[in-house]
């Protein structure tokens, strides 16, 4: 046959990795956070044209350089996680919650409802619980409807999900200007300032304690649900294979329903800590695209409650450092956005080379009839 | 040897492939003459598949020639056997729902950027029309049968100019009708003058359409025979080989009484097909009835509509407790089933996308049947966990522990941990599909020992096999299935490789109409209407 | 008369920045990745287009119309592609699952847009927002003779030039999509990869041609909003919901980029709506605003319950291809 033509030539192959053992997963993990972190300043410097260190102790200064900021961020670690936390089980089945976001500010319109029409009426224990059951209630509905649709008609979850957070919105809009304050501002403002009614209550003095043990405390019985409880063990297998569920005499539609409940009466949960616990307001940017960075920080801790903490912590601080910086040289917070960005992209990035591993192979080139045409 | 003045059209020699430790070809040799129709025949796991794969450049050989119209060639990808001028058509078409038979045919051509659909119409129109193809190009291929989706893929190949056509199993998902006209159509191109290859297992169809029979048996080369000069014994002769006497030791069964009773059971799949057709027999305690058949011949949806996860169309299901109370299990779900507290256990074809959890560990897949005992909210993993543990040590299963992920064991420890825990639950009615598939001589004989064991404790144990030796050697009576039929229910003690062979191949037109009789004071039972069966096709060519 | 004519005017101004970005993750979804960065990258292009043209505008004493809209556009296109390639590179060559990236890549592009945005100016060493009027000029430009018709003329031709290219764009889109030899071979890669490539099509390289080309297009929604829409400055988070409209908008257009056209019309007109519906108050407006998505998720369940296959997402859409995995 004519024109038969080999060689060699090196190509890059990927190999999937069979078993990676943890320790080296996480260097490959640190090694990607501290590459984000390194490329996170080189931003810095080239806007600020300040000098690297100054700029590290600056993220840090900004993170936990007063006692009030150490809260701040604690704070905010605790939103973020257990908006992660929430989404969970809903992962854990392979049900793609976008909708965090919508469930977030549907319980927080919920929270900010009854801190104002029920306020006055009821004694602050009372409100307190009130306020958890109506804003789980408010993230359940959200959920329930693309779950539903989901588990009788296999509708795509990820866009109903994602849609749901955006009529959620509007009915916040809807409600600020109902409730807003003062008239033509646009803006609820602080809810209950002189009484504060229906905000959560101060433990030793800290502002903040409350939602740390309520966040601590629902990742301890979300964590114990997933991993000990039959109905935990029913939707990892659901997750896996629906043949293999059904094999096991599980009722699949009734498993999807029931976790995306659970799942979004969490996040409803966490528009309660950010409304009643922090902000004490409500706007279209309660949730402000922590429902959607949730999304991320869970699915990059593959269910490690630790991971997630972790994660969270990292992102946290470094949105608070660069909040920091910004304000320091009157640039605008958005650059928080740009470095959880970064910080994602490298984390995300990395876990191709926790999976695979690459390889230089040589391979024969040409053959009998492939040069033939 | 036939005299010839021109090269053949595909010459093997010694061709060899080895996957691992398995060989599954060991040096074919085979011709394929120019204008002829080649049968392939053998059974399941004969490399019928593996030594087509190799023309069409799925596989590459590990050894041996391929010579193509007189030149030795290298086919190292589909690419390159098209521009030999072979095309395949597989049993899994590799087709796009939502475009038309056109854009399918010409998909992955180059060309002018634009697309001349009128053009490119026609000259489908004028394939069909010189074949004697019915195929509208403008239809999309999620409207279509089965058997128009298989036109599609044969204009596909021959659009691409191929006159060397190799067909998998082309007739498996086709009615009698649709077969007699793909027949014709293979005849038309032969007479065009292309060459081909039809892979099959029927035995009718070898004689009907094709010129010549090679057959294959466990990867090996068996013979290559004119079809003029054959028949149906001698190919099934040749094509299950000689008796091999395994010692799996049998008992006799003991006390048998009725356990599962299933009447006339129709299941269709999705495409509207029946996969059973009227299905009747009786299942019993302490004996092991074994289920024969050519793969796809309605066992696995058989299995399933017992287990609770394939509703049928009609028919009825029936359960006999060993206290005599007899419970209905027809249209109920797994989850019902379990409610009722019937121990039925299944080993499912497919381990881990539905009899195991990959991702979950041992102890985690054990749970899979015992994870609603107990009445708290939390479950019990001691128990789980011990018994991950015993299944381990009882049966050798290689793992680094019992919290290893099944899916990183091997193919014959999967089937260890599933065996092991279905069989932990002491059941009434054990249900196992190719038990002993991927496993090693003595894994499988370890298996067969557990299957016996159930069946002395007085489990009724339905095994579908594929090995005839073994399902002739371990089992009390035989179902043969045949195109969703039951086209015979032997004793197991008494038949023959070649009495199965011919019901497995016997085709729905044989295939038992009437009930079920029983014999209640023999193990093995027999029907009036399956014996008549197969004495017909025994002697119906004749 | 006029009411109803104003009415469709502001519908087509409100629908095109939609359609850009639906346009753009019609190709990209028919590829088979869901980029749910489409938003972000609508703040980058937007953003980036601003700022060439402004640093553009400070660097001349007289600067010229051309030259700033050339230079916005190609500062548009130029981060639309780089937000796509981030998105592509991660999802495509390194495996990673499509919706983490995506989300990621819209806080990065909306952070991205809002800081650069808000800050530039400041950075830049001047005072209060940026502006540059000379260049949206350019954008906002109308056809000198025909955009002076009564009716016909401020119904079709009362808009810059970027509307028509929204327009052509979407209709070449669809001529690719539906006549075309690599349309057809996008739409293989998109429903089955795995046949896609047994047929012989390069299946990463259509997926990064596809989705590198609808970031782009998606980029210049943004550009026509900060553009034409803003008149060449900057509002914080004004964009908005826009981004995610236009993922909606895909869906109600059934991937189909000339049923985008109209959906883009009838978005646009559901976002208005409000002005003309007397008596609602401001609350009532926000309301009515949610229409888009609920139209959307109504459509989403249509299509999900027993509809042409063809009018269903893309097969394959969300996942990575890897060909060793069969």
């Amino acid at each position: 046959m004519a024109g038969t033509k080999t060689g060699t030539k090196n190509v890059l192959h990927m190999v999937r990795r069979s078993d990676m053992n943890r320790g080296k997963a996480l260097v490959i993990r640190l090694i990607a956070v501290l590459l984000s972190l390194s490329v996170c300043a080189l931003v810095i410097v080239a806007i600020t044209g300040e000098n690297p260190l100054s700029v590290y102790s600056g993220i840090a200064a900004g993170a936990v350089g007063t006692s009030r900021r150490v809260w701040v961020t604690i704070r905010e670690i605790a939103v973020l996680l257990i908006i992660a936390v929430g989404l969970t089980p809903a992962f854990r089945m392979r049900f793609w919650n976008l909708g965090a976001e919508g469930q977030i500010l549907i319980g927080g319109a919920a929270t900010a409802a009854v801190m104002i029409y029920l306020g006055p009426v009821f004694q602050d224990w009372l409100l307190f619980i009130i306020i958890l059951a109506v804003s789980m209630a408010a993230g359940m509905l959200w959920g329930l409807l693309p779950a539903v649709f989901k588990a009788y008609f296999n509708t795509n979850e990820t866009l109903f999900t994602l849609m749901m957070n955006y009529v959620a919105m509007q009915i916040v809009t809807f409600f600020v200007v109902l409730w807003e304050k003062p008239k033509g501002s646009n803006t609820v403002g602080v809810i209950n300032q002189t009484g504060k009614e229906g905000w959560f209550p101060q433990i030793a003095g800290q502002q903040y304690l409350v939602n740390v043990i309520l966040v601590t405390v629902v990742t301890i019985l979300v964590f114990v649900y997933m991993k000990y409880s039959k109905q935990g063990y029913e939707l990892s297998v659901v997750g896996e294979s629906y043949d293999t569920a059904r094999y096991a005499g599980i009722d699949v539609k009734h498993v999807i329903i029931r976790t995306m409940l659970i799942s979004s009466a969490v996040c409803g949960l966490a528009g309660a800590i950010i409304v009643a616990g922090a902000s004490h307001t409500i706007s279209t940017s309660t949730a402000g695209g922590r429902g959607f960075t949730a999304v991320i920080v869970a699915w990059l801790a593959q269910f490690h409650p630790v991971a997630m903490i972790a994660t969270s912590g990292i992102l946290v601080f470094m949105q608070q450092g660069a909040i920091q910086i910004a304000t320091q040289y009157g640039l605008n917070e958005n650059a928080s956005d740009i470095i959880t960005g970064i910080i994602l992209f490298f984390l995300v990035g990395a876990e191709f080379f926790i999976r695979y591993r690459l390889e230089l192979t040589k391979v024969e080139t040409g053959s009998a009839v492939g040069e033939n045409k | 040897m036939a005299v010839q003045t021109q090269p053949a059209a595909i010459e093997l020699k010694n061709v060899t492939k080895r996957f691992g430790e398995v060989v599954a070809n060991d040096r074919i040799n085979l011709t394929l003459r120019k204008g002829e129709i080649l049968s392939i025949l053998g059974e399941n796991g004969s490399g019928k598949t593996t030594l087509m794969n190799m023309l069409s450049g799925i596989y590459f050989p590990d050894e041996g020639e391929i010579i193509v119209n007189g030149q030795e060639v290298t086919i190292r990808s589909p690419k390159d056997a098209f521009a030999l001028g072979i095309g395949m058509i597989h049993q899994h078409f590799k087709l796009i729902n939502i475009l038309t038979a056109a854009q399918n045919i010409i998909l992955g051509l180059d060309g002018p950027a634009q697309l001349d659909m009128k053009k490119i119409r026609e000259d489908i129109k004028a394939l069909a029309d010189q074949y004697g193809f019915e195929l509208d190009p403008d239809r999309k291929i999620y409207d279509m049968s089965v058997s128009e989706k298989q036109t599609v893929e044969i204009v596909k190949v021959l659009y691409r100019g191929a006159d060397i056509l190799i067909l998998d199993e082309p007739t498996a998902v086709l009615t009698p009708q649709e077969t007699e006209r793909l027949f014709q159509v293979l005849r038309n191109m032969k007479k065009d003058g292309k060459s081909i290859i039809i892979i099959t297992h029927k035995l009718n169809e070898v004689m009907e359409i094709s010129d010549r029979v090679t057959v294959l048996r466990r990867g090996q080369y068996i013979d290559t025979v004119e079809t003029a000069s054959t028949d149906e014994n001698q190919l099934t002769e040749m094509m299950v080989g000689e008796h091999i006497t395994l010692d799996i030791e049998r008992t006799e069964p003991v006390d048998p009484h009725r356990r599962i009773d299933v009447r006339g059971l129709t299941v269709r799949n999705r495409e509207g097909l029946k996969v059973l057709d009227n299905v009747s027999f009786v299942a019993k305690s302490g004996e092991i009835l074994g289920i024969a058949g050519i793969s796809g011949s309605g066992q696995k949806e058989l299995l399933e509509s017992i287990a609770g996860l394939q509703p049928g169309e009609s028919g009825q299901i029936l359960y006999k407790d060993p206290q005599g109370n007899v419970e209905e299990l027809t249209q109920k779900t797994a989850k019902q089933i379990y409610d009722m507290n019937i121990r039925l256990s299944f080993v499912p074809e497919d381990r881990l996308g539905m009899g195991l959890v990959g991702d979950m560990d041992l102890t985690g897949n054990m749970m899979v049947r015992s994870y609603k005992k107990g009445k708290g909210f939390f479950v019990n993993r001691r128990q789980p966990r011990e018994l991950a543990e015993d299944i381990v040590n009882r049966l050798d299963v290689v793992t680094p522990g019992i919290t290893t992920p099944v899916r990183n064991l091997s193919g014959g420890n999967v089937q260890k941990v599933l065996v092991g825990r279905e069989i932990a639950a002491s059941p009434a009615v054990l249900m196992v599909a190719y038990p002993v598939r991927g496993l090693d001589i003595n894994s499988a004989f370890a298996i067969y020992r557990l299957l016996n064991e159930q069946k002395e404790k007085g489990a009724a144990v339905l095994c579908v096999g594929e090995d005839l030796d073994v399902l002739i050697q371990l089992c009390d009576r035989i179902l043969v299935l045949s195109e969703g039929c039951v086209s015979g229910i032997v004793d197991a003690r008494k038949t023959t490789k070649e009495e199965l062979g011919l019901l497995m191949t016997s085709g729905r037109k044989k295939a038992s109409r009437e009930t079920v009789k029983e014999n209640p004071q023999n193990g093995a039972v027999s029907t009036g209407a399956a014996a008549a069966g197969s004495k017909e096709a025994g002697h119906g060519r004749d | 008369m006029s009411v109803i004519l104003t009415f469709i005017q502001q519908a087509i101004v409100q629908g095109i920045t939609i359609l850009f970005g639906a346009t753009g993750e019609i190709m990209t979804e028919k590829s088979g990745n869901l980029n749910l960065g489409i938003p972000g990258i609508m703040y980058m292009g937007g953003v980036s287009g601003l700022m060439g043209a402004y640093l553009y505008e400070n660097s001349t004493d007289n600067p010229s119309v051309a030259a700033g809209v050339v230079i916005s556009c190609l500062a548009c296109a130029l981060a639309s592609f780089v937000g796509g390639l981030i998105y592509t590179f991660l999802t495509v060559s390194l495996r990673a699952n499509q919706n983490v990236v995506g989300l990621a890549l819209t806080t990065f592009g909306t952070g991205f847009g809002n800081f650069f945005g808000g800050s530039l100016s400041k950075m830049a060493g001047g005072v209060g927002q940026i502006s540059v009027a000379t260049t949206a000029s350019g954008f906002q430009a109308t056809i000198p003779g025909l955009s002076r018709i009564p009716v016909l003329g401020d119904l079709l031709f009362s808009y810059g030039f970027l509307t028509y290219v929204a327009l052509v764009v979407a209709g070449i889109c669809t001529y690719i999509l539906t006549k075309t030899r690599a349309g057809l071979h996008l739409i293989a890669v998109g429903e089955s990869p795995a046949t896609a490539d047994a047929a012989g099509i390069n299946v990463t390289k259509y997926k990064y041609t596809a989705t590198l080309s609808g970031a782009v297009i998606a980029g210049f929604g943004g550009l026509y909003f900060v553009m034409e829409y803003l008149g060449g400055t900057w509002q914080n988070n004004q964009i908005g919901d826009r981004g995610w409209l236009a993922v909606a908008l895909v869906i109600l257009a059934l991937w189909n980029p000339a049923k985008a056209i109209y959906g883009s019309l009838i978005f646009g007109g559901l976002y208005i709506l409000y002005l003309y519906i007397p008596g609602l108050g401001r609350a009532g407006h926000e309301l009515i605003k949610m229409t888009p998505f609920v139209v959307t998720i109504i459509v989403l369940i249509f299509t999900s319950r027993r509809n042409k296959p063809e009018n269903q997402p893309p097969a394959s859409l969300g996942t990575s291809y890897f060909r060793e995995e069969r």
